[in-house]
């Protein structure tokens, strides 16, 4: 299904913000940022450990734990605010118009419960179907995810499934009431190649059938290349550069970019030490000023300690970096 | 993060640090009684770790690898105590750990440390940082609480990129990549000289995974420290390993050293495998998944367990287990393989 130009994305996030009251004054953990996805489109999330993905994907469900909050900006569903709306409201929304796989695949799973019946249970929530017809939907979904005879495993408790076969189940869950938007935060990462080339083929085949949209937070580079259509790379709760996959990839822009290609083992690069960014992402209460990525920048100049770059368009990209503004006041 | 590794055993033997011979782990995943009598199913095994045998050499890396739920936790649990294996024989420094009716695993439990799959799941949500790291430190004894143990926490905490002020914290103010490192912290405390790292990095973006990476085998290098390493991150398996074993429906099928293994896989199934990396190369192209049916491990087909999926199938295949040979220089089981209807596929 193709987007149209006209119609508001499906999901918008406008300058938001997520910060933690500590009694040592607050920490910014996600810095104005702003992000879209439209229908059918895959959007890969990408960045350091820490950088603020799982919490902007959290927010986007409205499962921010305590004491985070949104400071500001607003979190549009087809045009429509869902930052503001009651628990309730929200937890109507997540389920059938958003589904999300979480990083931590147990926090969705209930060990007490058989996963046939967490299925079941889902699936009625959030449609018509009785429950026998809820029985052969969760069926199906085990079957689309790859369990290997679902059907005997049905009664299993989730501690006796694998990694990989939790991680699946909740992928399952997620899928269960076909929603428009599926916030996936690494669904693949303890999958090995084979099921994961399976479960990124069902969501690219629900993405052109359906329209799902995904946002799709993962590491794995790999992953993202042949998923995603657009890449945004997160630092130090900022989105440092984003633009189409090719382009983020192939041509990066901002060097915290060009590390994270750099530092992706490769086969066909010998076993020596793997190139590293040396240094730590800043700690969320010592973020440096300006470029929060200067401390570890290799092409760091004056300017860089002092103010902060925005986004702007470089080719097909946006950047947020220095080296390509040459005005000196800056884009304001 | 600090260059200088500062813990690990000293210690320079080589030779065989873990033997595995014929290891089983079998689970009833029956459906409950009732169900068994008013639907008249079966008692169902599912026979989860069959009959594995091999050899972790002192000081180095081998690599278990294969599609999900083939076992390979299951192995690591009963290598480390946490399953009791339904059958054969672990021996760790040839002190025999597990067979059947002996139960020497007290004697070598503190020498050994486990890195687990899911962080979330490993750390307890109630303690703070620093107390998860110290735990094993002191539940084996190794440094009396004060200034010592703290240093050493701190120490630990440096070495995986956290900081001192990170100890005062609970597991769920941190991260998902934060957390895996604290587990790496936690398993890094006791000193091991064996070291079994379930997926240690998956949950990691791939620049803190390189610093961890690179700390794993700077620690090797220093202090001889042997891993057994899990992950289904072929690329990452290639950078740490010394020997490749690959598992299939609780078998191993090929256990071959890392360098031939990458330059040309025995096992159609390994063949496959290397065949469905995600690669940067590929953007926008989808990888065929692996053909065929995923096997069913509660009634594994006859034979050779890969045959309905393998393009070499032939009769043999169907009705006779190939058992684990000896082909050049590695260990494949495989009938194609053994009657030279298979020729290594050059990889790379
Ligand atoms: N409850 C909390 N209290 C304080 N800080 C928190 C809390 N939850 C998260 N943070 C901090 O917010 C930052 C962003 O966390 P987030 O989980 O979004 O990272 P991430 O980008 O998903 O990283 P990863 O790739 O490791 O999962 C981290 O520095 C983390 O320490
Ligand atoms: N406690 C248990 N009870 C019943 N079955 C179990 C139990 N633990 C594991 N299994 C089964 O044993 C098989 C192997 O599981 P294991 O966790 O060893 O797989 P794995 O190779 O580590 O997979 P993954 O890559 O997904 O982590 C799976 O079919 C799993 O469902
Ligand atoms: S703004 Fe400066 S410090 Fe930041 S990434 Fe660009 S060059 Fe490096
Ligand atoms: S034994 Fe036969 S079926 Fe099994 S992998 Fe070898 S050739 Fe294929
Ligand atoms: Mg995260
Ligand atoms: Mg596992």
């Amino acid at each position: 299904m193709a987007p149209q130009n006209d119609s508001p994305p499906l999901l918008e996030v406008r300058n938001l913000s997520i910060e933690f009251p500590t009694r040592r004054g607050t920490l910014v953990a996600v810095d104005d940022i702003s992000l879209h996805i439209d229908q059918g489109e895959v959007l890969g999330v990408v960045g350091e450990s820490g950088a603020g993905k799982s919490l902007t994907g959290n927010a986007i469900i409205g499962l921010l734990e305590h004491p985070g909050r949104i400071a500001s900006g607003e979190i549009l569903l087809n045009g429509k605010r869902i930052d503001n709306l009651s628990y309730e409201q929200m937890r109507r929304i997540r389920g059938r118009d958003i589904g999300a796989v979480f990083q931590d695949p147990l926090t969705s799973l209930n060990p007490l419960y058989t996963v046939s019946r967490q299925l079941v249970e889902t699936i009625k929530v959030h449609t018509d179907l009785d429950t026998g017809a809820a029985r052969a939907r969760a069926l199906e979904l085990l079957e689309a995810v790859g369990i290997p005879a679902a059907k005997e495993r049905l009664s299993s408790y989730p501690h006796e499934f694998s990694g990989g076969m939790r991680q699946r189940v909740v992928i399952a869950l997620a899928l269960a009431a076909e929603p428009r938007l599926i916030i996936a935060d690494e669904p693949t990462t303890a999958l090995d190649v084979s099921i994961q080339a399976q479960i990124i083929a069902l969501l690219k085949r629900l993405c052109a059938e359906r329209g799902t949209a995904v946002m799709l937070v993962t590491h794995d580079m790999g992953v993202i290349a042949e998923t995603a259509d657009r890449v945004a790379v997160m630092y130090a709760g900022r989105v440092v550069e984003t633009g189409p996959v090719a382009s983020v990839i192939q041509n990066a822009h901002h060097p915290y970019t060009s590390g994270l290609m750099g530092s992706i083992p490769h086969m066909k690069h010998g076993v020596n030490r793997l190139t590293q960014i040396d240094g730590a992402m800043p700690r969320l209460n010592a973020i440096p000023q300006g470029c929060a990525f200067n401390p570890r920048c290799e092409k760091v100049f004056d300017r860089c300690r002092k103010e902060r770059p925005e986004l702007i368009s470089i080719e097909q990209n946006e950047v947020a970096c220095w080296l390509y503004q040459s005005d000196v006041g800056g884009v304001s | 993060m600090s260059d200088a590794p500062v813990i690990g055993p000293a210690m320079t033997k080589s030779g065989t640090l873990m033997r595995v011979e014929g290891l089983k782990r079998y689970f009833d995943v029956s459906p409950p009684l009732l169900n068994r009598w008013f639907e008249g199913r079966p008692r169902q095994i599912l026979k989860a770790v069959d009959d594995a045998t091999f050899d972790v050499e002192r000081g180095k890396t081998l690599s278990l690898v294969g599609e999900s739920g083939c076992g390979k936790s299951t192995v690591a649990r009963c290598l480390v105590g946490l399953h009791k294996p339904t059958g054969g024989k672990i021996e760790f420094d040839d002190i025999v750990v597990t067979a059947s009716g002996t139960d020497h695993f007290a004697q070598v439990r503190h020498r050994m440390q486990m890195i687990f799959q899911d962080p979330f799941a490993s750390l307890n949500p109630r303690w703070r940082v620093f107390n998860i790291v110290a735990e094993p430190i002191r539940a084996f004894g190794l440094i009396d609480a004060g200034v010592a143990l703290t240093r050493r926490v701190h120490e630990l905490l440096d070495l995986v990129g956290l900081t001192a002020e990170d100890g005062k914290k609970y597991p769920h103010e941190f991260s998902g990549g934060q957390r895996q490192r604290i587990s790496i912290a936690r398993a890094l405390a006791s000193n091991p000289e064996f070291l079994i790292c379930d997926e240690p990095t998956s949950a990691l973006d791939v620049s803190v995974q390189a610093q961890i990476l690179n700390l794993m085998r700077d620690l090797q290098d220093e202090f001889g420290l042997t891993y057994l390493f899990i992950s289904h991150d072929l690329s990452v398996v290639y950078h740490m390993s010394d020997s490749v074993g690959v598992m299939y429906l609780g078998r191993i099928v090929e256990i071959r050293s890392a360098a031939e293994f990458f330059a040309g896989p025995l096992h159609p199934y390994s063949q496959l495998l290397l065949e469905t990396i995600p690669s940067l190369e590929n953007i926008g192209v989808a990888r065929a998944p692996l053909a065929g049916e995923v096997p069913n491990p509660l009634s594994p087909p006859t034979g050779c367990a890969f045959h309905p999926r393998c393009p070499f199938a032939n009769d043999r295949c169907r009705s006779e287990r190939p058992s684990l040979r000896e082909v050049n220089g590695g260990l494949a089981a495989c009938h194609g393989v053994e009657e030279n209807r298979i020729s290594e596929t050059q990889q790379l």
